[in-house]
């Protein structure tokens, strides 16, 4: 993998009111870039969804730390969320669309299947007890046709 | 975050302004659902032009209404939305039975008919 020209990382307790604080964060720090509107939104959305379940799934609302990272390259970035809360029992299943582990909660399911559209791969590290890491990469379109 | 309702007919139009996430959902779903039990409305419209941001948060918040409009036999519909919105409603399938209008005008008086 090729180096990164720029780096972030914030840590932040587990509240929601964060879920805004983060998405604003990675897209400010993206912005660098000068990405379009359409791009850096994508991006707010993913990071939006990755730290909403780090919340709701990870710590299930008590209090926990969650991670956010960002590494930018010349035409790309790539955002890793990660937790120490109680992990995933079945990657597999959890990212299937629709699939909500907290039925009661009027959430959709559609996390993952919201992050895997907007950008570009998704990857779910995860054991239950030990957290959760999701790792994405999104290639700026309007920045790599440039070249 | 702001809600503002108005009505026309037996419908509700609810206009969302600021950002639609896990955080404001409640919030936002409280008061509509307060807001439904007190006026006379059966069916409801989603006015998304003041939405500058949804996640699959606002999923779960506009199919939770649309179960309880449905219970008043009702009808539920969406106006002015932006790609990203769109992108996200389209994904979940919720405009199958939600359906996205061009305009407020069109909106209420088909979910009216």
């Amino acid at each position: 993998m090729m180096q990164p020209i720029n780096e972030v990382k914030v840590e932040f307790i587990s509240k929601s009111s964060n879920e805004s604080f983060a998405r604003i964060v990675a897209a400010a720090f993206v912005s660098q870039l000068d990405p379009t509107v359409e791009e850096l939104t994508d991006v707010k959305t993913a990071v939006s969804e990755a730290v909403t379940n780090a919340i709701i799934h990870g710590y299930e609302n008590s209090s926990g730390y969650v991670r956010m990272q960002c590494k930018l390259y010349t035409d790309s970035v790539e955002i890793e969320i990660e937790d120490d809360g109680k992990g995933i029992e079945d990657i597999e299943l959890a990212r299937q669309p629709l699939y909500t582990s907290k039925p009661e909660l009027e959430r959709s399911g559609m996390g993952f299947t919201v992050m895997e559209s907007f950008m570009d791969k998704v990857d779910v590290y995860s054991e239950p007890g030990k957290g959760t890491k999701v790792v994405m990469f999104k290639t700026f379109k309007s920045l790599s046709e440039l070249k | 975050m702001h809600i503002k309702f108005s009505n026309r007919g037996t419908t509700l139009i609810i206009r969302i302004n600021g950002e639609l996430d896990h955080h404001t959902a409640e919030y936002v779903r409280q008061k509509i659902d307060s807001e439904i039990l007190k006026s006379t409305t059966r069916n409801i419209v989603f006015d998304f032009s003041e939405l500058s941001f949804m996640d699959s948060s606002g999923i779960g918040v506009i199919i939770g209404r649309y179960k309880n409009i449905r219970k008043l036999n009702g009808k539920a519909a969406v106006v002015n939305i932006n790609d990203q919105i769109m992108r996200i409603l389209n994904m979940s399938g919720i405009l199958k039975i939600i359906p996205v209008y061009k305009s407020l005008d069109e909106a209420v008086s088909a979910v009216q008919e």
